[in-house]
């Protein structure tokens, strides 16, 4: 339960990890809060010859509003996405995500960034990107590129990044007064990975659904984005028979894989059961 | 090749040679033998291993000593020291909520962190806030009750002070 030796090396700015990485010929790992890669190296699931440790890179940090983007930079905290007022008011589905995200002690550490990359299937903060419309500012050797979230996600722990590439920022479409919001998910225990996860964030004035953005998680390799469900709400008034609509409809989003704890009938079940409620909590609140 | 970190724990600032592998949990226990840090599971579940980093409730086990160069540490023993978690403590005996005690220091800062957070928690946020604590012994009853306790009693202890300072 040790990790194997490696060297380490902080740099401070994103230029020198990017140097880094490559001196190391591609056999290291870089480092942020740690919360995923530190048990990992413990087990010996990974062992880099090198540890490059970009947690002190200014370039990483801020939360910012600038033309109706909200950037967050990667080493972003969980708990920052749990207080911070821009993110409360611009991106609320990840405040309302942020206390489903493992335990407290872990949020402190954990960061934004370090979440999306790793990309596991069960994490609440990949999706939410989906659901927002997220744009992924990537640096590597050949300069910088924003990817959607949509095309970031790829499969299993996969993603857009390329070895060596570091993710530098969330990029954000801002929230405002009119989104809609809802977040839950069904856990076996307050913390653990969920069996079923789902973010919705919609507008719907005078109750008729405008737009509408539906994302779950631990539904198959990647979070998925549900939209024949959204297709069944706009347009209409978001009443009982059109929520009933979207539930079945997700037959034709979700195709979750049987696993010995939660088959996939028992899963595609609890989402139906989740978006009836999050759908209920919204059209309450219209 | 070992690498040298200056970082605060319990108010003193140190520096010292470390391998960049070394969790800062075997750093404060090994090194420093501040053995009230106790490692438990060494992947980030148990909780046994908390300690305050910069003020904030951390996994000592989910960090390399390296990590920590710069930062300030707290450990159960420097909060009993400086008597931070002397009602804490004393709630935690009386309400019999430890047998074996191998999980109450990590509960102890658990319960430091969510008070600093929140100064009146229901049940069910003190509950939450465990919910990365294991302990085997109590079944978690006793330690819900204590930390209400504390709670309470920090509360009224704030009040009697504003009422105290209050021009007569």
């Amino acid at each position: 339960m040790k990790a194997r030796a490696f060297d380490y090396v902080r740099p401070a700015t994103v230029a020198e990890a990017l140097a880094a990485f490559a001196e190391a010929g591609g056999d290291a790992s870089y480092i942020a809060g740690g919360q995923s890669l530190v048990p990992a190296l413990a087990l010996r699931l990974q062992a880099p010859e090198r540890l490059i440790d970009i947690a002190h890179i200014p370039d990483l940090r801020g939360i910012d509003l600038r033309e109706g983007w909200l950037r967050l930079g990667a080493l972003t905290r969980h708990a920052e996405a749990h207080d911070h007022p821009l993110i409360a008011a611009h991106a609320p589905l990840l405040a309302l995500a942020a206390p489903h995200v493992a335990h407290p002690a872990i949020r402190n550490r954990g960061t934004l960034g370090g979440s999306v990359a790793l990309a596991d299937p069960a994490s609440e903060f990949p999706a939410m990107m989906l659901a927002m419309e997220a744009q992924m500012e990537i640096a590597g050797p050949q300069g910088t590129r924003r990817v959607p979230a949509n095309a970031f996600f790829q499969d299993l722990y996969q993603t857009a990044l390329e070895p060596g590439e570091l993710l530098v920022a969330l990029h954000i479409p801002a929230a405002g007064p009119q989104h809609r919001c809802a977040f839950d998910e069904f856990a076996r225990r307050r913390g653990d990975y969920a069996l079923v996860g789902c973010g919705v964030m919609l507008t719907a004035p005078a109750r008729e659904v405008e737009s509408a953005r539906i994302a779950f998680f631990s539904v198959g390799p990647t979070p998925v984005r549900a939209q024949a469900a959204e297709a069944a709400l706009i347009g209409r008034r978001l009443d009982s028979e059109v929520i009933r609509l979207a539930q079945a409809a997700l037959s034709q989003d979700l195709d979750p894989p049987d696993d010995e704890q939660v088959p996939a009938a028992m899963r595609l079940h609890l989402a139906r059961v989740l978006i009836g409620r999050l759908l209920g909590r919204i059209a309450e609140g219209l | 090749m070992p690498v040298a970190i200056t970082l605060t724990v319990n108010g003193e600032t140190l520096t010292r040679l470390v391998e960049p592998r070394e969790t800062l949990a075997d750093f404060l226990r090994r090194d420093l033998e501040l053995t009230g840090t106790h490692t438990g599971c060494e992947m980030g579940v148990c909780g046994a291993c908390l300690v305050m980093l910069d003020g904030l409730p951390a996994h000592a086990c989910l960090m390399f000593a390296v990590q920590a160069d710069g930062a300030r540490v707290e450990t159960v023993e420097g909060l009993t020291e400086n008597a931070a978690l002397a009602d804490l403590q004393r709630a935690f005996h009386e309400r019999n909520a430890l047998q074996c005690g191998f999980c109450t220091p990590g509960m102890l800062i658990a319960a430091q962190g969510l008070l600093a957070r929140k100064a009146m928690p229901s049940r069910e946020e003190i509950r939450d806030a465990l919910s990365g604590n294991y302990c085997r012994c109590t079944g978690y009853e006793a330690i819900i009750d204590a930390i209400e306790t504390v709670a309470q009693g920090r509360a009224a202890g704030e009040a009697a002070l504003r009422f105290a300072e209050e021009p007569a």
